[in-house]
């Protein structure tokens, strides 16, 4: 058992666990953080993908030791109401989940791409390379391809606003 | 227990049912915190219902008006993606003529009153409540009415509703339905009440945003394995890899060790490592060391497997449907087409794995469980605990991912022996390996085929011998699932001569129902195998269907809106090839054109154009969800998808081996909405059955050689 230190949400956050132990389930079991899903344990799916330092990562696969010191963002707090980031706006907007099981994990990566600096506003074989991590059993890819768009022209400041 | 599809006059024959039933409205009366609460029936048509329906109805549906005008629907299908919170919320609203944004729904634990079988599965979920829920809504709003009418002193027929509101068309006075809430439950209900003219519909057929997008998109939607109760364990458990294989003898000493590690139990299914995380408790698995008795099957293969199929189609089989003298048709015939199609073992793989979390205490127990079918979840805990079902409550979580696999319960079962056995209330959660290596499965199927064309080019004689794993029952011999979309097949007025038999055969290996059931194969046979007798009668695969259905309108229909669409027989560009299928389950019917090429043997899908009639459509959004969700749970198994069996045990154990469709691989889906006002049919499982051979078929124009085997392998494109 080791003390690791890190930003969880903009706020510090202790934890002293096996240092070995995967980041998901650390958020999860540890801290009650049901929003990041676990999916596969190997990182073929996506699920559990959150942000480190601002880049996409599959906590599935991220030891708890390599967090400390870094910022960690999960979807409880991408945004501070939880449905205002562009992506989720976006979300709402094309109504893109199904069961939405692995809908934190594809929001996530949307995120990053779309807050991703300088970045243009995504074609559909962008969004194909940068989503093609995150399964989804219920076939919502053809909404989340149009919701993707969508999240791009809300960053810009094209519509979407409250 | 039934999950199965139904076909449509099945269906029909239950929408007459629930049309001539009218005592389904039964109980209205105070809410417990005020308010009116309004009782409902809901027949259902399962085995284990149709055993209710002998005694005396019970009610399962409730509409809830509080003080506050909130309304409050109570629902007993779970929601696993398929819209159901959303739309039967909008058929009770559309009669009800309540505000939406004042909705709010709840999934009961099953009681009696709840009657026999509560569950999602077979599609039916809008098909069967449709009606029902209408006439609910509408009593309701009577009741208030009625209320107003007497508050003012007027006839009720001076009074109109809107959003939530009772209107006097004489003074514009409104009165809210919450405010009339408890003067509304004191007045007797209507025992005759007419249902709106659907011209008049304002919430039935409107792509309303779903319901449960804000809590899904904000992390907050709780799911089954996102269940905590104080002072639980989580638990994992050790199984015998192979199926039917049970604990010989264990040693947890080092696992006991392990950091975190609580306890080990023994369990029926094997053995359950206990800790204070699910991480730990699966290190402690790993240290775990457990001699198996692997029992009968620890020899059994995929290739076994399929020999003994092959076998068994060589003698006749039990007969599943007999028309006219095939054999001598087929002698007859001008031009005779046999082929044999196959199709593997199939996992469900829902995002979500199996998980259950139990608190099992002498007095009662409490389960919270993404389920299908509460009422198994029920009786199965009841039966492990020796308690009463009234003692069992089911918590049903949102479900992610249900397609069939979640109608088991043998993921609560374990759940609730690991907490009985431990004390504790115990999460239990399935790695990826463990949901995909003792899965129930879609079963193998081999199927042999037979068609006799005459020297015009019609059909006249077609055979099928079907050999596959049975799961839910035999007939006469005959496996009624294995045959589903044969025996039944959509074109058979159109054939004179049909023989379709079966020999349902055991090998082993757990199988349950897959998203659309037999059809998920069998459509893939049959529509492949109708594209080869094209062929042989020389004809245009859409023109050679169309002479088939001239008895058939809705599947003449849909055949004829995606042709259409998708410019059937029109240019396209170089290296693009056409291909079609067509079906009808769940009391539905649609059919799908592939645009496929073929680019040094991959398979590139461009663009799935289907026309579904699913008659009245609550929700156009939905539906149209729903038609993409069924392609790409097909079109995955069609390109690579496969489980396969070697020493008794399943070999593929994740995502890298059993890979389902990716967004770089998902094709344009063009969805076309036949206008209707039918019953409404099922749409959660229709369009599954179809893509495979609409893409195979389209594969075959391409190579020239027919795909009659399952996943398309680089052989079939050579």
């Amino acid at each position: 058992m080791a003390a690791v230190k890190f930003t969880l949400n903009g706020k510090p956050q202790t934890v002293d666990v096996v240092p070995q132990m995967p980041l998901l389930w650390v958020l999860r079991d540890t801290l009650g953080m049901t929003g990041t899903k676990f999916g596969c344990g190997m990182q073929l799916c996506g699920a559990c993908t959150v942000h480190i330092d601002g880049q996409p990562r599959r906590s599935c696969g991220t030891q708890i030791s390599s967090v400390a010191g870094k910022s960690v963002t999960t979807i409880e707090g991408l945004s501070a109401d939880g449905l205002s980031h562009p992506v989720q706006k976006a979300w709402l907007e094309a109504d893109v989940p199904q069961c939405g099981y692995c809908q934190s994990g594809q929001i996530m990566t949307a995120a990053a791409l779309i807050d991703k600096p300088g970045s243009r506003p995504p074609t559909d074989a962008d969004i194909d390379e940068s989503m093609r991590g995150n399964l989804c059993r219920c076939g919502t890819y053809q909404s989340i391809r149009r919701a993707v768009h969508l999240a791009a022209q809300y960053k810009a400041g094209k519509g979407g606003a409250a | 227990m039934s999950m199965r599809s139904n076909s449509l006059d099945r269906a029909q024959r239950h929408e007459q049912a629930v049309r001539s039933n009218r005592r389904t409205f039964l109980k209205v009366g105070a809410g417990a915190a005020g308010g009116l609460l309004v009782g409902f029936y809901l027949p259902e048509k399962s085995k284990l219902a149709a055993q209710a329906a002998a005694l005396p109805a019970k009610l399962n549906t409730y509409i809830h008006i509080g003080p506050d005008d909130t309304v409050t629907f109570t629902i007993t299908k779970s929601e696993m993606g398929q819209g159901t919170l959303t739309s039967l919320s909008q058929i009770l609203a559309e009669q009800l003529d309540c505000d939406w944004k004042k909705i709010k729904t709840e999934i009961p634990s099953p009681a009696p009153e709840f009657g026999g079988m509560m569950g999602a599965y077979g599609s039916l979920s809008v098909r069967t409540t449709y009606n029902t829920l209408l006439k609910a809504g509408e009593t309701a709003r009577l009741m208030l009415v009625q209320a107003a009418a007497q508050k003012w002193g007027v006839d009720p027929a001076q009074c109109r509703t809107e959003e939530g509101a009772v209107i006097n068309t004489a003074t514009n006075d409104r009165l809210s339905y919450g405010s009339l809430a408890d003067a509304a439950a004191k007045i007797p209900a209507p025992t005759n009440v007419s249902l709106k003219d659907p011209k008049n519909f304002k919430i039935i057929g409107k792509s309303i945003k779903r319901v449960d997008t804000a809590e899904k998109i904000s992390g907050r939607a709780k799911f089954g394995i996102d269940a905590r109760v104080d002072g639980m364990l989580y638990a994992v458990v050790a199984r015998c890899p192979v199926f039917g294989g049970k604990v010989a003898s264990f040693d947890d000493s080092r696992t006991k060790a392990v950091p975190g590690v609580k306890q080990v139990v023994q369990v029926p299914s094997g053995v359950a490592v206990l800790a204070d995380n699910t991480w730990n408790a699966m290190e402690g698995r790993k240290a775990l060391q457990v001699q198996w008795d692997e029992g009968p099957n620890a020899a059994q293969t995929s290739a076994k497997i399929r020999q003994t199929f092959m076998d068994l189609a060589e003698k006749p089989g039990a007969v599943a449907r007999k028309v006219g003298d095939a054999d001598a048709a087929l002698a007859a015939a001008a031009k005779r087409v046999d082929a044999v199609y196959e199709a593997p073992f199939l996992s469900h793989s829902p995002m979500e794995p199996m998980n259950c979390t139990a608190h099992v205490r002498p007095d009662g127990c409490d389960v919270w469980v993404a389920t299908q079918i509460q009422t198994a979840a029920q009786q199965t805990a009841a039966s492990i605990t020796k308690l009463p079902a009234d003692k069992i409550k089911i918590h049903t979580m949102f479900l992610g991912g249900g397609f069939g696999r979640r109608g088991g319960a043998d993921f609560v079962s374990e759940a609730v022996e690991i907490s009985k056995a431990a004390g504790v209330p115990v999460k239990l959660t399935w790695s990826r390996e463990d949901d995909m290596q003792h899965d129930l499965y879609r079963p193998a199927s081999y199927a042999k085929f037979g068609g006799g064309v005459d020297a015009n080019g019609n059909l006249t004689a077609f055979t099928c011998r079907v050999a596959s794993q049975p799961f839910a029952g035999i007939n006469n011999g005959v496996d009624r699932n294995a045959v589903d979309g044969i025996a039944n097949l959509g074109y058979g007025s159109g054939i004179p001569n049909i023989l379709v038999d079966n020999h349902p055969t055991e090998t082993g290996i757990p199988c349950t129902f897959w998203r659309s059931v037999g059809y998920s194969h069998n459509t893939f046979f049959t529509e492949s195998f109708i594209d080869e007798l094209a062929g042989a009668a020389g004809k245009d695969p859409v023109e050679f269907r169309r002479t088939l259905l001239a008895k058939n309108p809705r599947m003449l229909g849909v055949l004829n809106l995606a042709a259409e669409k998708a410019g059937w027989g029109k240019p396209l560009p170089s290296g693009h090839y056409h291909g079609v299928a067509l079906t009808d389950n769940i009391g539905s019917f649609n059919a799908q054109v592939a645009e496929v090429s073929v680019t040094n043997g991959k398979i590139k899908v461009h663009k799935i154009t289907c026309a579904i009639d699913c008659g009245v459509v609550v929700n156009p959004a939905i539906v149209e969800q729903q038609v993409q969700s069924g392609i790409v749970f097909g079109l995955g198994p069609a390109l690579r998808q496969a489980i396969t069996i070697d020493r008794g045990r399943v070999v593929q154990a994740n995502f890298n081996n059993y890979d389902p469709l990716r967004i770089d691989e998902m094709p344009v889906v063009e969805v076309h909405i036949v206008p209707s006002t039918a019953n409404p049919g099922g749409i959660g499982e229709a369009t599954t059955p179809n893509v495979a051979p609409a893409v195979a078929n389209a594969v075959f124009k391409a190579r020239g050689k027919r795909i009659r085997h399952l996943p398309i392998r680089q052989q079939d494109l050579a």
